[in-house]
């Protein structure tokens, strides 16, 4: 069973087009990885379908970062 | 004012006979069809269960999975047709020159399959479950928004929408563009990709679809008494148009001139034309006048020919009253017999086959006429092409909607 860290990334590799070494855990999705404001709203949906979670508006806002995105699912996912 | 010559430099296709212009055109002049079952979905309940597809497209040759998942299939399958034009016309885009660039892409259905992908979603998971991507992906100016980007080229970005006849009408509205001075070049043409379970069970249910499920690559036949309507077709065709003065000087391969465009309406019914052909005639007569052509010296006509009933008659004795007795001597061909209908797509991709047609000197047949309708009585380049030396060819295009055009090209 894969970590929820490697999840994440996994995740971001597949809905952003990169390379796995670029998604460092303090790269800004929309500085470092190329992303535009719908490509965060996309990833944050392919997010919720993973982990089976709802993440509203204004908390997917906040999810700018790898980490934050970890931190957000680590702390409310079931498993 | 005087009008600015304009002429055709690039050529690119994506069509049911091949990735490319060449190899279409190859297909065209061997009389292969391009027809086939369709698989990607269950036709199990549908009336017809075949059309023209596109066969071995991948995307990821062109462009990365990032943007291509930003992309409807019709608008993939016209940047890819929009790239390999440019390419052929050897164009260099630069930062002197990339503002008197423009394009003028578009499609008669547009996004029919991510319409139809998001409101499954919809439906089974909500409205969160929508893709950001949904509009910006499926909008039908999206197509010229998406080559704009990709060049850089920030002239004129519009997309006429009028069935199908879109592919005419946006080549001829983008050489008046250049014609008129508000760019130098300009991308233009139509991509289509409407063989979804949407597209297939609209067109069925207006009765427009052959249902010859039995003899897929039979079942375009123009002219012919047994056609029982068109077969649908996927793909994209596009062509770079530019000021004549400027292709000469940077020494471009022109193609031809486009030097005449013509529109009419029938102002008659939604999908029907009427019997005597007498808005198409206006459109051709338009084309003919706008290039200062007689009749007389039209070589080739593309018809528009789409395989059904009324539309067939309709067209020939439309081509009968512009061109009278020498109707009968002008070669007529339907290559609609081998592509299938591109809707959308089909006035781009038919153009360029009139422009191949002018520059190579053959004209491609009409495959599938075994036996002519009666009323359908003209030279329609039955299933073999023809060597034909020539100067002047004619594409007609006509829409639900009873919109009509017809274009001009001639040899420079």
């Amino acid at each position: 069973m894969s970590t929820i860290e490697e999840r994440v990334k996994k995740i971001i590799v597949e809905q952003l087009g990169v390379k796995e070494e670029e998604v460092k855990l303090e790269a800004s999705f929309e500085n470092d990885l190329g992303a535009d404001s719908l490509d965060t709203v996309e990833l944050v949906m392919a997010l919720e379908e993973e982990f089976e979670t709802e993440i509203p508006d204004e908390e997917a806002e906040k999810i700018r970062t790898v980490q934050a995105a970890i931190d957000y699912v680590s702390a409310h996912s079931e498993d | 004012m005087t009008k600015r010559r304009v002429v055709v430099t690039g050529l690119g296709m994506v069509t049911p006979l091949g990735l490319n212009a060449d190899s279409t055109w190859s297909a065209l002049l061997d009389g292969r069809s391009g027809a086939g079952p369709i698989e990607h979905f269950d036709t199990s309940a549908f009336a017809t269960k075949f059309a023209c597809l596109v066969k071995d497209f991948d995307v990821s040759q062109y462009m990365s999975a990032k943007d291509a998942k930003k992309m409807d299939v019709f608008i993939q399958y016209g940047v890819v047709a929009g790239m390999e034009a440019v390419a052929d016309a050897g164009l260099e885009i630069t930062d002197h020159n990339r503002h008197r660039i423009g394009v003028m892409v578009s499609s008669g259905i547009g996004g029919i399959l991510g319409i139809e992908e998001n409101h499954t979603k919809l439906l089974n998971s909500g409205p969160r479950r929508v893709s950001p991507f949904f509009i910006p992906a499926s909008i039908t100016n999206m197509l010229s928004g998406q080559l704009s980007m990709h060049y850089g080229i920030t002239g004129p970005s519009l997309a006429i929408v009028t069935a199908c006849t879109t592919g005419v009408h946006n080549i001829g509205q983008a050489a008046r563009m250049i014609a008129y001075g508000d760019a130098d070049v300009m991308l233009a043409g139509g991509a289509e990709k409407a063989s979804t379970e949407l597209g297939i069970g609209g067109f069925n249910a207006a009765r427009a679809l052959s249902t010859r499920n039995d003899d897929p690559q039979a079942a375009s036949r123009p002219f012919d008494a047994d056609r029982d309507g068109f077969v649908l077709g996927d793909g994209a065709g596009v062509v770079v148009l530019e000021e004549y003065e400027q292709a000469k000087k940077r020494g471009a391969r022109i193609y031809a001139e486009l030097t005449g465009f013509g529109m009419s309406s029938d102002a008659y019914h939604m999908t029907l034309p009427p019997a005597d052909g007498r808005g198409a005639a206006a459109s051709m007569n338009n084309a003919l006048h706008d290039a200062g052509i007689n009749p007389q010296q039209v070589g080739y006509i593309n018809a528009h020919g789409t395989s059904t009933g009324a539309g067939d008659i309709a067209e020939t004795q439309a081509i009968k009253s512009v061109f009278n007795e020498a109707a009968y001597q002008i070669p007529v061909s339907s290559t609609k017999s081998m592509t299938g209908h591109l809707l959308g797509a089909a006035g781009a991709v038919e153009a360029i086959f009139s422009i191949q047609s002018l520059y190579y000197q053959k004209v491609p047949p009409t495959i599938n006429l075994d036996n002519p309708d009666a009323d359908c009585d003209l030279d329609y380049v039955p299933h073999t092409a023809r060597d034909l030396a020539f100067d002047v060819s004619l594409c007609n295009s006509f829409g639900f909607g009873g919109t009509n055009g017809s274009l001009l090209f001639s040899r420079v």
